[in-house]
C-alpha cells in the first residue's frame, strides 16, 4: 500500500517520515523515529502516557493518525529538557519524587508543562482537571501535585 | 493488512468528490477521537478516510449577522477559548468542554460528537436545545438542517454518503434568552453520560418563561427534544409546580436502556431531576441577563 510523505517539525526540527495512514503519530514517533519516549498505555484517549503538543495544542499522539502531522509543529517529551538543562517541571518531578515506575511520567511532564504555559498559577483544582486525562497507577497524584505546584512557582521566578 | 487511504482535501468540492467516488467505504475525520478508536478495535475498516481540517471555515468561530458559525471540526479547546461565544453560550460551551480530557479536548468536536451519533453524546443537547442548524455539504452543494435531524439511530446520521458537516450556526442569543447543560455521571470527569440535559429559556421581565427547548441526552435511541417539558416553562416562573411539571414531561419522554451505567428506571428519574436542575441554571442565567 502506497506510504504517506509527511514533513512536519518535531521539537523544532523538520522532519520528513513516510508512514501508513492506519499508523497513528505515537506509532510513527516510537516505531518510526526512535523518540520512545511518548508511552503507549492504551492507545484509546484515556491514559494520557502518549500526550505530545501539536501547534502547542494538548494532544493525545494514539488519536491523530500520522499523515495529519503534515505541516505541523509537534512537541514531545524528549524536546523538554534544552540539552543537558532540565526543564523546570522534570526538576520539580525528581525532586518531589513524582513517580514510580515512571510509565506515566514523559505525559505528565508534557501535560504540565502545557498547564503552565497556559494557567502560571493554577489552583490545585485546575490542576487536576488539566491533568485528569494522565493516569498514573503508583504515586497517588499527591506527590505529581505537590511538583506541579513546585514547577509553577519556580517558572512564575519565586523561589521553591 | 488493513491501509486505507488518507486524503486532507483543501476545498468542500474535492472533499465532496472523494466521499462521492470512494470505492468502498469512506469516512470523514474530524478530531479522530471517536474514529481512530474505532479502527483500532476493528469495529471500523473505512477504506477511505477524508479529513476535512484543511478546508478552511471547517475549524474557527465567526459571529454573523445570522449567528455564531463555528467549524465542524473545530476542538473543543478552541471553543472554550471564545470568550464571546462562551458568553453567549454557556450551555452549549460548557457542554462541548465536558469531552474528555485536556488531550481529547484537543481534537474533539462538535461534528463527531454528533456524528459519532452515540445518544450519550455530551455536546448534542446543549446544541439542540440552543436551535442550532448544521450546514451541510454534499454532491447538490448546501443544505441546513436543525441538528436534532441529524441522527437517526445509534451509529446512524441522516447524511448521504457523499456529504459532511462544514459547520455549525448557532443563533445569536438576544434579550432575556439563556441555556444551561447538565450530565449526570457516577465519576466527576471523564466518564459517559447516564443521562444529559440542556435546556434554553427566553423570559420577559417578570421572570415569565415566553419561550423554552428541551433536549435529553442518553435515554433513548437518539437525542430528543422534549416539547411537552418546554410548554411546562412556556407562560410560567419556576416554582415548584412549573418544575413538578417539568420533572413529570422529562420522564415520560424518555425511552432508556439499561446498562452498567444505569437501569431504566434510574435513567427516568434521573432525567427529571437533571431537567430541574438544568431549567433552574437557565432560568437564573436568563434573568440576569
Ligand atoms: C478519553 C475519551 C473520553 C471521551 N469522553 C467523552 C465525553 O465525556 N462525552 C462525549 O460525548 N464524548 C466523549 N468522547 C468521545 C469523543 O471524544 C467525542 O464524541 C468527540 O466529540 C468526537 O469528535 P471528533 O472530532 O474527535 O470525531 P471523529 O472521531 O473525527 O469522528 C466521529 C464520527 O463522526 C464522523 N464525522 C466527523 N466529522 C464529521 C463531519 N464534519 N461530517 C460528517 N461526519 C463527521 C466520523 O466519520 C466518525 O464516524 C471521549 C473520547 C475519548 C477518547
Ligand atoms: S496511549 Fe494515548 S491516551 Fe493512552
Ligand atoms: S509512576 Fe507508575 S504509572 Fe505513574
Amino acid at each position: 500500500m502506497a506510504k504517506t510523505h509527511v514533513t512536519c517539525t518535531i521539537n523544532g526540527e523538520e522532519t520528513e517520515f513516510l508512514c501508513d495512514p492506519n499508523q497513528t503519530v505515537l506509532d510513527v514517533l516510537r516505531d518510526d523515529l526512535g523518540l520512545t519516549g511518548s508511552k503507549e498505555g492504551c492507545g484509546s484517549g484515556d491514559c494520557g502516557a502518549c500526550s505530545i503538543t501539536v501547534d502547542g495544542r494538548l494532544t493525545c499522539s494514539c488519536l491523530m493518525l500520522g499523515p495529519e502531522a503534515e505541516g505541523k509543529s509537534i512537541g514531545t517529551i524528549e524536546g523538554v529538557a534544552t540539552g543537558d538543562h532540565l526543564h523546570p517541571v522534570q526538576s520539580q518531578f525528581l525532586k518531589h519524587a513524582a513517580l514510580q515506575c515512571g510509565f506515566c511520567t514523559p505525559g505528565l511532564i508534557v501535560a504540565t508543562k502545557a498547564l503552565l504555559e497556559k494557567h502560571p498559577n493554577p489552583t490545585d483544582e485546575e490542576a487536576r482537571y488539566w491533568l485528569a486525562g494522565n493516569l498514573c497507577r503508583c504515586t497517588g497524584y499527591d506527590k505529581i501535585l505537590a511538583a506541579v505546584h513546585a514547577a509553577a512557582a519556580e517558572m512564575r521566578g519565586e523561589s521553591a | 493488512m488493513y491501509s486505507p487511504t488518507y486524503a486532507a482535501p483543501t476545498t468542500v468540492d474535492e472533499a465532496v468528490g472523494l466521499l462521492a467516488n470512494a470505492s468502498g467505504s469512506a469516512r470523514v475525520l474530524s478530531g479522530g477521537t471517536d474514529l481512530i478508536i474505532q479502527m483500532r478495535s476493528g469495529r471500523l475498516r473505512p477504506q477511505t478516510i477524508v479529513d476535512i481540517k484543511n478546508i478552511a471555515g471547517t475549524i474557527g468561530i465567526r459571529e454573523e449577522a445570522d449567528g455564531w458559525h463555528v467549524g465542524a471540526a473545530t476542538p473543543g479547546a478552541e471553543i472554550g477559548e471564545n470568550a464571546g461565544l462562551c458568553a453567549a453560550w454557556p450551555g452549549v460551551t460548557e457542554a462541548v468542554q465536558l469531552i474528555g480530557s485536556t488531550q481529547v479536548q484537543g481534537r474533539a468536536s462538535f461534528a463527531g460528537n454528533l456524528c459519532n451519533a452515540s445518544p450519550a453524546g455530551d455536546s448534542v443537547p446543549g446544541l439542540v436545545a440552543a436551535g442550532a442548524k448544521a450546514v451541510i455539504a454534499g454532491k447538490n452543494g448546501k443544505r441546513t438542517i436543525p441538528v436534532e435531524q441529524v441522527p437517526v439511530s445509534p451509529g446512524r446520521t441522516s447524511l448521504a454518503a457523499d456529504e459532511f458537516i462544514y459547520e455549525f450556526i448557532i443563533p445569536k442569543s438576544s434579550g432575556k434568552t439563556a441555556d444551561a447543560y447538565l450530565r449526570f455521571i457516577p465519576r466527576t470527569e471523564m466518564d459517559i453520560a447516564v443521562v444529559g440535559c440542556g435546556v434554553c429559556v427566553t423570559l420577559d421581565n417578570n421572570g415569565v418563561c415566553t419561550a423554552a427547548k428541551v433536549s435529553l441526552g442518553a435515554v433513548a435511541p437518539t437525542v430528543l427534544v422534549v416539547d411537552a417539558a418546554a410548554k411546562a416553562l412556556i407562560g410560567n416562573k419556576l416554582d415548584d409546580a412549573t418544575l413538578a411539571k417539568l420533572d413529570a414531561a422529562a420522564q415520560a419522554a424518555c425511552n432508556p436502556i439499561s446498562d452498567k451505567r444505569g437501569t431504566i428506571e434510574f435513567r427516568t428519574k434521573v432525567a427529571g431531576v437533571l431537567a430541574r436542575r438544568t431549567a433552574a441554571i437557565a432560568f437564573s442565567r436568563a434573568a440576569a441577563r
